[in-house]
């Protein structure tokens, strides 16, 4: 006993390992903060010397350029506040309801519950918006005379339309070419395989410019443009397609729609209950298209034209009108699509490949088709190991959509650059972009979080 | 007696050249379809290109000449290809590149030697190449070359020299990340995991602009960086994020066993991590450490946004020259062989390496 008390004396304290771990990371902080102290004061410095101000005060400062893509910006007006109310009834009285059926009848299950209160959120919601919200949200365009803030803001609705647009597309074009790869058939499978290869070992800055500058510039001009009945023209300044206008019969329309998608998830509810009473599914298709088509017509035929369409049209040297889609969008687009989707496609095959295939043989054994096989077997399983590292991609997405700013396309790195070589704030521009897209990372990788979460293998 | 069963032949349809076709590209009957789908797209797909890239190109240096041929022009490429690979680089200085190039080839043959490999004085002249051929690309010191600045470096070169630099400064930097996201103190973790995530959240291009305009307003008024070595610091901070993310997977992936072993005999917190955990876990990570550079082969090409002159943006700044005017399309077919040789090649040599690494 004493001889360990003696031992422990001995120890000095440089060598407690505790003691060591604050020593250094007291040493560290004190770096940092010195780093980040001689940064502070050189901005400083800098900044005076080249005269430029600091704040995001300028932020409010005319911007003055022009940016060629310029999508309606949702700005909240006062009715949005009869919108959150609509939204808190809504909520209220689907709880109230459910409440109230589950005293009355105890058959009621926890899954149609949340029906209840779907439909009352799709049911009162639209109604109350309609009557009481119409000014709740009100659009304004950019134009030359806006703030540096609007500026941001289209960059960013750009950024985002072109991301979440890249990651639809890539998913299902990678999803194309995993099944091309999987194929018995030697030569689509060669061809999926070459089309990866080709696509992953290419920086993909080299293949927006090639979609930009070559293949695109391979259309033809204005005067001899593509046109197919006026309803779809293709030329080198872009695409461009017809534009729904909501006429008075738009929102009957629309309700209608959204009440047949109701009605039809109440008769696939129902050939299921079906099958588990009677072991014969419920008919679903026939049904689901006479909801489909009759609904809608109805709203139509007593409310009248719910959209008419603007076409593009000639004047001067370009088309006007009509949903027209820039050859910037369209290459990066195009681009980001295709290099994502390669690597998507090997993604899906390995998660494909990785489930047994002893899962195979034994759904096959119980003489399931081939086609359930499939869906209710194989990709199940498949899809814990494919959302992960998909995850990853569709975050690559967002974070190669930057490269915009190489071919033109006014994205928000693309207009921030603008503002930053108009201002010369490079502090703040930089600081924003990093705050922006941090935040889409955080958001697309919760989001995903939560979906792989709600996949995962529950284990008794 | 027994009548004996001769042998039948297996049916011409199952086996063979024949049967190897039935099976692989016609049957059942959609597949067929597919096949004539899939021939008829490379065929539309490869046809035009050979027409461009083979029957109507032509190699002569005179673009004169060139025009009157409807398919490529590769004496623009013959008359180019020193530009491209080192940019604008003093015409009279082009065999300092060539001999720098040399010292990594011969280097890399001598490694291929197997008597060689691990010997102590290979690693010496590995350790002293990036030295030796900074000084020979660069000049000026002791070396009594002429200095070629930054300014004029480009092309592939370029290239190469700003994708080995990230991942030579990367590497140190990483694992030091990622043993400090792997360490139990509070604040050395937290600024480890904070700097892993922030960068990995952002783009390259945010970093490469913060690197090229904000960088020069944290340092000191009367320092001046050059923009090459703006660049680098900048794919170098983002690089050593992603690489750290991978080492620490080597971390985790070694057993508990062998830490507390390294406690049992005694060993500190550097020995420890130098001798047992870090030649163990590095040794995993090396194959995704190839894809990693084959990412910041790939990702340098960014630079040529914040100005530089890369393998990429040479395709612009030798078209733009009025003697070989707009021929985009021949030069983006050279950059993209070259981009796609590098990575390819090393994409199947990680391949290489994991199954080899698996087989152990």
């Amino acid at each position: 006993m004493s001889q360990h008390a003696h031992e422990k004396a001995r120890v000095p304290f440089w060598r407690n390992p505790q003691i060591r771990a604050w020593i250094y990371q007291f040493i560290m902080l004190g770096g940092l903060l010195w780093v980040a102290f001689t940064m502070y004061q050189n901005t400083l410095a800098n900044l005076e010397k080249r005269g430029i101000g600091s704040g995001f005060g300028f932020l409010q400062n005319e911007a003055g350029f022009n940016i060629g893509e310029t999508p309606p910006l949702p700005v909240l007006q006062g009715g949005f506040l009869w919108f959150i109310a609509a939204l808190i009834v809504g909520l209220f009285a689907s709880r109230a309801i459910a409440v109230w059926l589950k005293k009355n009848d105890t058959t009621i299950t926890a899954s149609n519950k949340s029906v209840f209160a779907v439909i009352t959120l799709v049911g009162i919601i639209p109604v109350l918006v309609l009557f009481l919200g119409s000014d709740s949200i009100s659009f304004i365009r950019y134009t030359e005379s806006s703030s540096y803030v609007t500026a941001l803001l289209t960059g960013f609705a750009n950024t985002i339309k072109v991301t979440i647009l890249g990651c639809i597309f890539s998913t299902i074009l990678g999803l194309f070419v995993a099944l091309g790869r999987l194929s018995p058939n030697w030569l689509i499978s060669k061809l999926c395989s070459w089309y990866v290869e080709l696509n992953r070992n290419l920086p993909v800055l080299l293949q927006l410019f090639f979609w930009y500058f070559i293949v695109l510039q391979q259309l033809p001009s204005v005067r001899k443009s593509i046109d197919i009945g006026g309803w779809l023209i293709l030329n080198k300044r872009g695409l461009y397609l017809p534009a729904p206008v909501a006429q008075s019969g738009a929102w009957p329309f629309c309700l209608a729609i959204g009440a047949a998608l109701i009605g039809i998830y109440f008769i696939y509810r129902r050939s299921i209950r079906l099958l588990n009473e009677r072991g014969t599914p419920g008919k679903i298709v026939l049904p689901s298209i006479a909801l489909l088509v009759a609904l809608p017509t109805l709203a139509w035929l007593t409310t009248g034209t719910p959209f008419t369409f603007e076409y593009p049209v000639l004047k001067g040297f370009n088309y006007r009108g009509g949903i027209d889609l820039t050859p910037e969008f369209t290459a990066l687009l195009v681009g980001l699509t295709v290099y994502v989707s390669a690597f998507n496609a090997e993604i899906i095959r390995s998660g494909i490949q990785a489930v047994s295939n002893g899962q195979r043989e034994a759904a096959r054994a119980l003489a399931l088709k081939e086609r359930h096989v499939m869906r209710l077997v194989i990709l199940p399983q498949a899809m814990r190991i494919i959302v992960p590292p998909m995850t990853s991609e569709y975050l690559a997405i967002a974070k190669n959509s930057s490269l915009a700013v190489a071919i033109g396309y006014p994205d928000f790195v693309s207009v921030g650059g603008t503002i930053l070589n108009q201002s010369g704030q490079a502090v703040e521009i930089v600081g924003i972009w990093m705050g922006v897209y941090l935040s889409i990372s955080l958001l697309i990788s919760l989001g995903m979080n939560w979906y792989n979460a709600k996949i995962k293998l529950v284990e008794r | 007696m027994t009548e004996q069963i001769i042998d039948r032949r297996p049916p011409v349809t199952k086996t063979g050249v024949l049967g190897w076709i039935r099976s692989n590209l016609l049957f059942p009957w959609y597949n067929a379809l597919l096949t004539i789908f899939a021939g008829w797209a490379i065929f539309s797909a490869i046809k035009p290109f050979v027409q461009w890239a083979i029957i109507n190109a032509t190699i002569t240096l005179d673009p004169t000449v060139a025009k009157e041929y409807s398919g490529a022009a590769w004496g623009f490429i013959r008359d180019m290809w020193p530009v491209f690979m080192v940019g604008i680089y003093p015409e009279e200085h082009r065999w300092r590149p060539a001999v720098a190039l040399l010292i990594v080839l011969s280097l890399v043959m001598l490694t291929l030697v197997r008597k060689f490999r691990g010997t102590k004085w290979l690693y010496t002249l590995w350790g002293l190449s990036p030295i030796a051929v900074f000084l020979i690309i660069h000049g000026g010191f002791f070396t009594g070359l002429e200095v070629v600045d930054t300014h004029y470096w480009g092309g592939l070169m370029l290239t190469l020299i700003l994708a080995s630099v990230a991942m030579l400064f990367a590497f140190p930097i990483s694992v030091l990340l990622a043993l400090g996201r792997s360490s139990d103190m509070p604040v050395i973790k937290s600024f480890c995991v904070a700097y892993i995530e922030l960068v990995r959240g952002v783009p390259l291009i945010t970093i490469l602009f913060m690197a090229s305009v904000v960088l020069p307003l944290f340092l000191p008024t009367d320092m001046e960086l050059d923009k090459v070595l703006r660049a680098m610091v900048g794919i170098t901070m983002f690089f050593s994020a992603y690489l750290a993310e991978n080492i620490r997977g080597g971390l985790q992936g070694l057993g508990k066993e062998q830490y507390e072993a390294a406690d049992a005999i005694g060993m500190g917190y550097w020995q420890k991590t130098l001798l047992i955990v870090l030649p163990q876990a590095l040794r995993i990570v090396i194959p995704p450490m190839v894809n990693n550079f084959i990412g910041i082969l790939k990702d340098t090409s960014l630079v040529g946004i914040v100005g530089l002159v890369d393998l990429l943006q040479i395709a612009f700044a030798t078209t733009s020259n009025p003697k070989w005017f707009g021929r985009l399309e021949e030069a983006y077919v050279f950059v993209a062989l070259w981009y796609w040789i590098l990575c390819y090649s090393l994409s199947r040599y990680s391949q290489h390496l994991e199954k080899k690494y698996a087989s152990k």
